[in-house]
């Protein structure tokens, strides 16, 4: 749709707007009050300008663009509380014997990191309260992010400029789930203290250098006295250090590029449509902050979340039912759960656990590394080298939209896979055949999901064209004359048609020869006969968005319908 | 004494020693070998009524001498206790067949419940219903009671109780609002999967430590809130995507449609 306007040779929105009386630059009422102090500061540091252009930057509104802030504000949300927590937290594999207010563990030997999570627990005032807000500010700070990477993902906002940032957020994504796992483990209760021989567990199976590289991580045997003050120094500070670092490069780099925005009226490749900063903005996105920082109060204070004095302290020897990482982790334990045992081989009399492996140490890299190469890959099957700024409806992307549903099926599947024991005896059902089924799902379901998705696009892409070219079902019966019965359709307003038809024709591209003109095959044909398929793969089956030529047809003879669906849905053959 | 002396070659003084040692040496056995527990002696009215109600309600499954059949186990040797616990807490007698008889409500009231028990009791000895002094906890150290729950109950139970999966469809039940009886006499009597706990490898103190730190640990509650079932991460999960993301995304939604 930046190119051409699919209704006629005027742009419709902008005459639509012709009308409106321009708004004023919003005056900032805070600056007369503050004025002395502004002018001041300005005067020694000159912000003035770069704030000024800050202020009055304009964002789209729209839900959907709210999830990313979300992450960032629980981000926010831990890294407050996880100061509070630094104050008592005692990082230390030390012994002590715990002599606090929780009776059934008094007397119990303990490390000094748990007897410290205890004395947080119940005899600091609030804070029971803020260790809860920290891990449910976790929790949701990887379910927002996730939301949000989904949302870029479908509206297909990763494509040219933003491919960089499209890395950057994989990247933050992949070290929040490092820093999630760093955090579960330092109260060295039961739970986090089998997570942590889990982690060891599958450093090991790496190959060749497995032994050497836990025996470094733990400073020896496994526990050691060493791995706790170590995540401590990367949980409260490595980690978070980049994560703000890469935080900040991905906000400035939205700034920059300028936020994406839905396709509709008025909107175009060129502009955002949304608004100011200052006061529009601020005020929503800081009222948002308190929504979402009192939402994580409540949701601490009524729901108990990692409840370590159940757990007990860690013992090697001990180990809890249903011992699950926290979700974020769910789906690389859900691997080692549908992994056969027939995957370790011995070779020469050294073991080589895939088993454990594949789920553990290659699943991680490789899902990222697909992600991140996502963009590369789609621009390069499309050929398209444009930038992209507004965003496409899932359902005009179909093969995308379907392998990224088909993506998170396998996800899924994965991660519910996690929970096997849990649903075997929540539904009553045997922990073998739950497993057997996620075992062949994993291969299926994924294939199954694509199949649907792609169906269910281009189901709703030709119901858009239905709905463009006939109107809306008003439900008013009519009698003609001559006793003929038909039900009135309502033509769309401008509004809501400019959504459904700006969308850009797809194709699949056409091989251009494959030889030269010698008749001598081409060189870089091998590479072009892939892309060809591939794009034959994306776009072979495409619905194509109502022309002005077919709308005009429709609405000058209502019988010529079916002519101009039977063209709607095209299937190209191969590309010779 | 020098009579006795003089007799020492008597033809009877060898057979008279001999007598005397094992006459010595089985009074201090039964004095001092570790007795089995022995249910405080039943009636022969008891053990009729309860052999009655065994032919009625068990012997399809378990056979007429309950010694077993294809459908049931042999009960010779399992003793009041297994008796106590299996129709104490209503598993048996088991409403349909299955991989596990599940918890229910008792079919049986307790006199009714201990003439079977002095029945299967009289067939074969095996541990008796326990004395009450264990079972209630009293006096156990819940502290100790924990390291032995962890070391030896929570990796099928789950640590907080609430019970976990096991192979094809079998499992380890919660033990909330469990009797501290019953309690005590799973671990006595390992009854379906659970192994058995004997005094021998669990003294009885000890069972009452393990008692004693679940009634403490209850008793607790759960100071942070709404405990989602005691079942860990994998809830917390689903409250976090379900509730926290519904929520959250509702909010953003109702900004998004407010106006400048």
């Amino acid at each position: 749709m930046s190119t051409a306007d699919p209704i006629d040779s005027g742009r419709a929105a902008d005459r639509l707007r012709a009308g409106d009386s321009r708004r004023p630059a919003p005056a900032s009422g805070g600056s007369k009050a503050l004025g002395g102090v502004a002018g001041w500061v300005d005067d020694r540091l000159g912000p003035a300008k770069g704030v000024n252009y800050l202020m009055k930057k304009v964002f789209p509104d729209h839900w959907s663009f709210m999830l990313g802030e979300i992450a960032m504000y629980s981000m926010i949300i831990c890294l407050l509380t996880g100061t509070f927590l630094t104050f008592w937290f005692v990082p230390s594999a030390g012994h002590t014997t715990y002599d606090g207010s929780y009776i059934p563990l008094q007397g119990v030997q303990m490390s000094e990191a748990y007897a410290s999570s205890l004395d947080i627990s119940f005899d600091i005032k609030g804070g029971l309260l803020i260790r809860q807000m920290h891990h449910w500010a976790a929790l949701m700070f990887i379910v927002a992010l996730s939301a949000h990477m989904l949302r870029v993902f479908f509206t297909g906002a990763f494509r040219k400029p933003r491919e960089l940032n499209w890395i950057i957020g994989c990247i933050l994504s992949m070290l929040a789930l490092v820093e999630g796992f760093a955090g579960y483990s330092l109260p060295d209760d039961l739970l986090s203290g089998t997570g942590l021989r889990a982690a060891q567990g599958f450093i090991l199976s790496a190959p060749v250098i497995g032994s050497y590289m836990a025996y470094g991580l733990f400073g020896g045997d496994f526990p050691g006295e060493a791995i706790i003050p170590r995540l401590y120094g990367v949980h409260i500070l490595l980690l978070p250090a980049i994560l703000i670092g890469l935080f900040t490069a991905h906000i400035v780099m939205v700034a920059v590029q300028k936020h994406t925005q839905y396709p509709g009226p008025g909107r175009t490749n060129d502009n955002v449509v949304g608004f100011p900063v200052m006061p529009v903005y601020a005020a929503k996105a800081g009222g948002f902050f308190f929504i979402v920082f009192g939402f994580t109060a409540l949701l601490a204070a009524f729901v108990q979340i990692n409840s370590i004095w159940v757990y007990g302290p860690y013992d090697p020897s001990a180990v809890t039912a249903g011992s699950q990482p926290d979700w974020y982790m769910g789906f690389a334990d859900g691997a080692l759960r549908l992994l056969p045992g027939w995957l370790e081989f011995n070779i020469f009399g050294h073991p080589l656990s895939l088993n454990v492996a594949i789920g553990a140490l290659f699943l991680i890299p490789i899902m990222y590394g697909a992600m991140a190469a996502y963009p590369f890959i789609e621009a390069w099957v499309t050929g398209d080298k444009r930038e992209h700024h507004l965003l496409d409806r899932p359902r005009n992307q179909p093969t995308r939209t379907a392998l990224g549903v088909a993506a998170l099926t396998f996800y899924g599947v994965l991660m519910f896979a996690a929970g096997n024991d849990l649903m075997a005896i929540k539904l009553h059902m045997s922990i073998n055949d739950i497993t057997y089924f996620f075992r062949a799902g994993v291969f299926i379901l994924p294939v199954l999901a694509f199949w649907v998705t792609r169906r269910i696009c281009l189901s709703l892409q030709r119901s858009d064209r239905n709905m463009v070219l006939h109107g809306r079902e008003s439900g008013r019966i009519v009698r003609t004359a001559e006793g003929k019965f038909f039900e009135a359709h309502e033509p769309l307003d401008e509004y809501t048609r400019w959504k459904l038809v700006g969308y850009e024709r797809q194709a699949p591209l056409e091989l251009t020869g494959g030889v030269d003109a010698h008749g001598v095959a081409d060189r870089s044909s091998r590479g072009a006969k892939l892309r060809a398929r591939l794009s034959q793969f994306y776009f072979g089956t495409h619905v194509d968005p109502v022309t002005p030529t077919e709308l005009a047809a429709a609405h000058h003879d209502g019988h010529a319908h079916e002519a101009i669906e039977a063209a709607g849905e095209s299937t190209h053959a191969g590309s010779h | 004494m020098n009579a006795l002396a003089s007799r020492r070659r008597h033809p009877a003084a060898i057979a008279l020693l001999l007598l005397l040692g094992l006459f010595v040496t089985g009074g201090a056995y039964a004095a001092l070998a570790p007795k089995p527990a022995v249910a405080a002696e039943a009636s022969s009215d008891q053990i009729q009524q309860g052999k009655q109600l065994f032919l009625q309600n068990c012997a399809t499954c378990h056979g007429i001498g309950a010694l077993g059949t294809d459908e049931g186990p042999s009960l010779a040797g399992v003793g009041a206790a297994a008796v106590d616990f299996q129709m104490g807490t209503g598993r048996m007698p088991m409403a349909g067949p299955g991989i596990q008889a599940p918890r229910n409500v008792p079919s049986f009231d307790a006199e009714k419940i201990a003439a079977i028990g002095a029945y299967i009791q009289s067939l074969a000895p095996g541990p008796a219903v326990p004395d009450a002094k264990y079972t209630s906890g009293e006096g156990g150290d819940p502290g100790k009671g924990g390291m032995i729950f962890r070391t030896n109950c929570s990796m099928c139970h789950n640590s907080a109780g609430a019970g976990g999966a096991l192979t094809r469809g079998k499992y380890a039940p919660s033990l909330h609002n469990v009797d501290a009886k019953y309690i005590y006499e799973a671990m006595l009597t390992g009854p379906q999967s659970m192994p058995v706990f004997n005094d021998m490898n669990l003294s009885p103190e000890a069972k009452a430590d393990v008692i004693a730190y679940l009634k403490t640990m209850h008793e607790e509650g759960n100071p942070g809130g709404m405990a989602l079932g005691s079942l860990g991460p994998v809830s917390e999960g689903l409250v976090a995507w379900i509730f926290g993301l519904g929520i959250l995304i509702g909010a953003a939604y109702w900004l998004g449609q407010k106006g400048a």
